[in-house]
């Protein structure tokens, strides 16, 4: 038992200059046969799809990266639809929502498009697919109609991201994939206080998403807790499974 | 087990890893001796610490504490620069403190003093978690050693009417939250090794970001705005010029240089790269849109974005000699605070 947890924890260079193929992990892991058994009972998850979430993100730096290009996946479809939608379109073109709600979508995709690019040039086999959204069902719905909805579902989605960042960081290995995050995060949390300060002034920050009366820490949240949130907005198709983030 | 094949599949993937055992000799030797000591079960254990020895930062690299109590730093100065000018909620306000207040909008007041109550609670927070490490945090600082106007301990800096000018302190506010989390954001990599504190870092680094918005949207709505949110940024040329009375909530471009330019610039400029950095980490200017290698630009592929939403999306770390003269600004000259 103790042997295989030391052994796991004692290659961060693998996944730090190549992120680990399964392939090639199992022949590593195969070096030991004390670790195998333990190592592959660990991967069993990989390997079976169950039907509520069939798209798994993996684990290790990719499986990291892959939670967050789903992220933003969901959050540029978000954006897209918010301006197809009939709220925007009715406001000014001068507006501070308009030109705020532009700016999202595009910094949205460039993170979706950036981390689609950097998890293929690392990792092409592992990167998970295209997603679908719903934004039309239960708990998944939004009224791209009404300045509420589409302005609360704003709110969710950018608290989370920064709830979904801050709580994942602990599962990257490689420095340079870390600052990359931090460097998503903040923007997210800039975006998230404006969001907030449209639906309420001054509510940039608030005991829903920060311990204000204690410690003013974020409050982070784990990649379980968040995509039970997340599949909500998804298709049956596209529903999150991140049991190997650990 | 065979460590030895472990070591070889090692190597596989880092070639260097004898180079990094080698010049660890004693410590190979140590282990050697532990060899005979430790039932074969414990041997593992004893290979993760020369392992993580051998993979650890240099020793140019901060410790956790280091990074904490350089943090703990630029909490001070925060806190201090929001008690100063606001009151520090228990001794009465002065004259001047009451002024200043008047010259906000109450939800702009509101949000000021969130911010205060924020910044006094990360002090305590990096006190209490230095504490728990068994860390010594660094002295409280004295509010001698702080000249929010810039000058250095003239008092009349080229920040003079900081606690005057509600206009004034808002640039000051939001030039010391933009430090915060470019300040942050390259402390983290030094962090890894503690996950409990890398997590409350970035809890930290995103409330900074918050801030910084907030403040953003404050200044370009204007001081005594009751719906700053409402106030869209100016876009006379779309282009950075604007941002230095008129910033978006997030950082464009280098944003022309900032508040105040001539005294803001650094903040939003390229950092250095000091020995123990990270492989693979850089502390670009805030207008870089090179990220991991990728130019953004090409890694989009929908058309019609502009050239400075690439700059906008990512947020950039700075490395500590670069926010430490950032931050001297703010001190008088024989502080040795910000050293």
């Amino acid at each position: 038992m103790a042997q295989s947890v030391q052994i796991a924890e004692a290659e961060p260079s693998q996944s730090l200059h190549t992120p680990m193929q399964r392939r090639s992990f199992f022949k590593y892991a195969g070096a030991t046969a004390g670790a195998t058994a333990l190592v592959l009972a660990g991967c069993s998850k990989d390997d079976s799809e169950p039907a509520t979430a069939p798209v798994n993100v993996g684990s290790g730096d990719i499986g990291v990266l892959n939670y967050a290009y789903a992220l933003e996946q969901l959050e540029a479809a978000f954006y897209a639809a918010v301006r197809g939608g009939s709220y925007y379109t009715s406001l000014a073109a001068t507006s501070a929502e308009r030109l705020a709600l532009d700016d999202l979508y595009y910094h949205e995709v460039i993170h979706r498009d950036f981390l689609k690019a950097a998890i293929t040039a690392a990792a092409a086999g592992s990167i998970i697919p295209a997603l679908e959204v719903d934004f039309t069902t239960n708990a998944g719905y939004i009224d791209f109609t009404t300045r509420a909805s589409v302005l609360n579902a704003a709110r969710v989605f950018e608290d989370l991201g920064v709830a979904a960042y801050n709580g994942a960081a602990k599962y990257i290995t490689d420095p340079k994939y870390l600052v990359l995050a931090g460097k998503i995060v903040s923007v997210e949390a800039r975006h998230a206080a404006l969001i907030r300060d449209f639906i309420t002034e001054a509510t940039f920050i608030g005991a829903d998403v920060a311990r204000i009366n204690t410690t003013a820490l974020e409050i982070s949240r784990e990649p379980a807790e968040i995509v039970s949130m997340v599949n909500n907005y998804l298709k049956d198709n596209s529903k999150l499974d991140v049991s190997g983030l650990k | 087990m065979n460590i030895f094949q472990i070591i070889t599949e090692i190597e596989k993937i880092d070639p260097e890893v004898y180079d990094r055992l080698d010049s660890r000799r004693s410590i190979f030797r140590h282990m050697g001796g532990l060899g005979q000591k430790l039932t074969a079960a414990a041997v593992p254990l004893a290979l993760g610490a020369v392992l993580n020895k051998a993979y650890a930062q240099t020793s140019a690299a901060p410790s956790v504490a280091d990074v904490l109590n350089f943090a703990l730093k630029l909490e001070h100065l925060e806190a201090n620069f929001y008690n100063l000018g606001l009151g520090n909620g228990t001794d009465p306000l002065t004259t001047a403190q009451n002024t200043l207040r008047n010259g906000f909008s109450a939800n702009n007041l509101s949000s000021l003093l969130r911010m205060r109550a924020d910044e006094n609670n990360h002090v305590q927070f990096l006190r209490d978690t230095l504490a728990a490490l068994g860390a010594t945090a660094i002295p409280v600082p004295a509010l001698t050693q702080f000249d929010f106007t810039g000058g250095r301990g003239s008092a009349g800096g080229p920040f003079a009417t900081v606690f005057t000018s509600a206009a004034t302190f808002l640039a000051v506010a939001q030039s010391l939250e933009d430090t915060g989390v470019r300040a942050y954001k390259g402390g983290a990599p030094y962090l890894m090794g503690n996950k409990t504190v890398l997590e409350a870092a970035l809890n930290i680094h995103s409330v900074e970001a918050r801030h910084a918005s907030r403040l953003r949207t404050m200044r370009r709505a204007g001081a005594t705005n009751n719906t700053a949110a409402t106030v869209a940024p100016a876009t006379v040329t779309g282009l950075e010029a604007e941002r230095t009375a008129s910033p978006k909530s997030w950082v464009s471009g280098k944003d022309n240089g900032g508040a105040q330019p001539a005294q803001t610039a650094a903040i939003y400029n390229a950092g250095t790269l000091p020995a123990g950095t990270p492989t693979g980490i850089t502390f670009p200017a805030e207008d870089n849109f090179i990220q991991g290698g990728l130019d953004l630009r090409t890694t989009t592929t929908v058309a019609g974005i502009p050239l400075l939403a690439f700059s906008e999306a990512f947020d950039e770390p700075l490395d500590v000699p670069s926010v430490n003269a950032i931050a001297r600004t703010f001190t008088v000259a024989s502080s040795t605070l910000f050293a």
